[in-house]
């Protein structure tokens, strides 16, 4: 099952891209008054 | 000089117009490739004999023609449509998007001309030869620089959920497709894999389970994100949810491969592990599902009158019906009586025709009027004609396979007595036959509703004609 030594450390690895992800998507305000944002898409088209 | 101001003004429709064309035609080829191998199973005549009809070479043809021209069609349009929409700015690149919709349907000819003359790699849903696959990995590349280079040059600030499903389908993709593609090439059309054996196994199931995950569920979770609020006209029921769902699901799809690979050479662990990690993606999707289904509260009458909202909820119906069957599936004990079973095909098929298949009909429903200048399709009768041969079509396939499988399983593992078996082989693939007929049946309504669809959208295109629509000023925002 060598495959685990690549395959393991890939997902690991995604993990941490997404949590890097998550962190930059919450600092820079991205879930900040969120609901608003829901009814955005609905005034334009 | 004035030409790129006027045209930086306006949204790039003409990519989202040719991607959702071709989306209606390549459904009614890949629907029209699978009637014909479930005819090829009750009537095995239908083979006539020579290698390129055969069962085993249209098989794949029609996975890659539903999941990836029709499915990857209807993915290209309805993106590039709500990244601008979203971020209230045109496309990142016009060449990018030209090329994207070249190059992908290069992709897809090339497989229908490729897979029948006996070209293949021999990995369920990664067929192609790696000349294509290196062309898909180039297609794939340009779609992630042009659909991020447009998040990065949006107008709004807050990044739209359905975008987010939408990005993380794009680079799942890209991943999955390099790492399962890698192979050694032995000429132009042949090459064998850079993995051997059981690491083969695990490599061809990380990537068509996350195939399922990324590619047939994230990425139309975008799709369900924008369109189901469009067409109810409100906002989705809870947005904190759809961002929760979002985390969530993508935390845990990518480890659940494994529960294909029940019973096999894979060590026991894996196996447990990808059973457990199955179970859990129950709750994001369920909570997605019914996130998306309560954004009609205090809407729910519009249901009546309207097909294409019909299409959209009834999609999220087999959303739901599908992620708690197969995490049940994903149950070793129940995997014990359901896998090599038709269960397994029913399962796939009430994902994909009901999941899939009836939210891109429903966006490509509210998308094409749209992009030809017209309020409304040129037949509304027509699609509540479609909806109801889709239903009933998608409903005749996933019981009588149901009925089947499980019968299968239970023949196959029946004994005497005297610990002999049962049933032959060849009983148990007897006893199928009424079953065959009516799944056939089945998809053969469903690719009749696509037909239908194909000349409603023919008859908008021509009645209307392409509308070139200005990027609003950009509203006022936090």
């Amino acid at each position: 099952m060598e495959i685990a030594f690549l395959l393991i450390p890939l997902a690991v690895m995604l993990v941490f891209v997404i949590l890097g992800g998550l962190w930059w998507a919450i600092q820079t305000g991205q879930f900040e008054d969120l609901e608003e944002e829901g009814s955005r898409i609905l005034e334009q088209d | 000089m004035q030409n790129a101001t006027v045209k930086a003004a306006t949204y790039n429709d003409t990519v989202v117009r040719q991607f959702s064309i071709m989306a209606v035609v390549w459904g009614v080829v890949g629907t029209l490739m699978g009637v014909i191998i479930a005819s090829q199973l009750v009537w095995p005549e239908l083979n006539l004999g020579l290698p390129f009809t055969s069962f085993g070479r249209l098989r794949p043809l029609h996975t890659n023609a539903v999941i990836f021209a029709f499915g990857g069609c209807a993915l290209f349009a309805t993106s590039y449509y709500v990244v601008q929409r979203t971020c209230q700015t045109r496309l990142f690149s016009d060449k990018l998007s030209a090329f994207t919709f070249w190059g992908w349907q290069a992709v897809i000819v090339a497989a229908a001309i490729s897979l029948p003359l006996g070209y293949t790699q021999g990995k369920e849903y990664g067929e192609l030869e790696w000349p294509i696959d290196i062309l898909i990995a180039l297609v794939w590349i340009a779609y992630a620089i042009n659909f991020f280079g447009t998040i990065g040059i949006r107008k709004v600030k807050h990044i739209y959920v359905a975008n987010w499903f939408y990005g993380a389908f794009i680079l799942a993709v890209a991943l999955l497709h390099i790492v399962e593609s890698a192979a050694i090439p032995a000429g132009w059309m042949k090459s064998y894999s850079a993995y051997a054996g059981v690491q083969d196994a695990m490599v061809q199931w990380w990537y068509g389970h996350n195939a399922v995950g990324f590619f047939l569920t994230a990425g139309f979770l975008g799709m369900m994100y924008y369109f189901v609020p469009k067409q109810a006209e409100r906002p989705v029921y809870s947005y904190s949810l759809s961002i929760v769902h979002f985390w969530a699901l993508i935390f845990t799809y990518m480890w659940a491969g494994p529960h294909h690979l029940h019973y096999t050479a894979l060590p026991d662990w894996t196996q447990s592990l990808g059973m457990v990690l199955s179970l859990i993606l129950f709750a994001p999707s369920w909570g997605g599902m019914i996130n998306g289904i309560m954004t009609l509260s205090g809407a729910w009458h519009k249901l009546r009158t309207d097909p294409i909202l019909r299409f959209l909820i009834v999609s999220l119906s087999f959303y739901g019906m599908s992620t708690f069957e197969g995490p049940m599936m994903a149950i070793k004990t129940v995997n014990a009586l359901s896998h090599y079973t038709d269960w397994t095909v029913g399962h796939v098929h009430s994902g994909a025709l009901g999941w899939v298949g009836f939210v891109s009909i429903g966006s490509l429903y509210f998308l094409i009027p749209r992009l030809f200048g017209q309020k409304q399709m040129y037949s509304v009768k027509a699609i509540e004609v479609h909806f109801w041969m889709a239903t009933i079509g998608v409903v005749l396939y996933i019981a009588a396979l149901w009925i089947s499988g499980v019968m299968e399983g239970l023949m196959w593992r029946a004994m005497n007595a005297d610990g002999t078996l049962a049933y032959t082989f060849v009983e148990s693939v007897k006893a199928k036959f009424p079953y065959y007929f009516t799944r056939a049946l089945g998809g053969f309504l469903y690719m009749t509703g696509l037909i239908i669809m194909l000349w409603n959208t023919i008859k908008t295109a021509t009645s209307g004609k392409p509308v070139t629509v200005d990027v609003p000023a950009v509203v006022a925002h936090a």
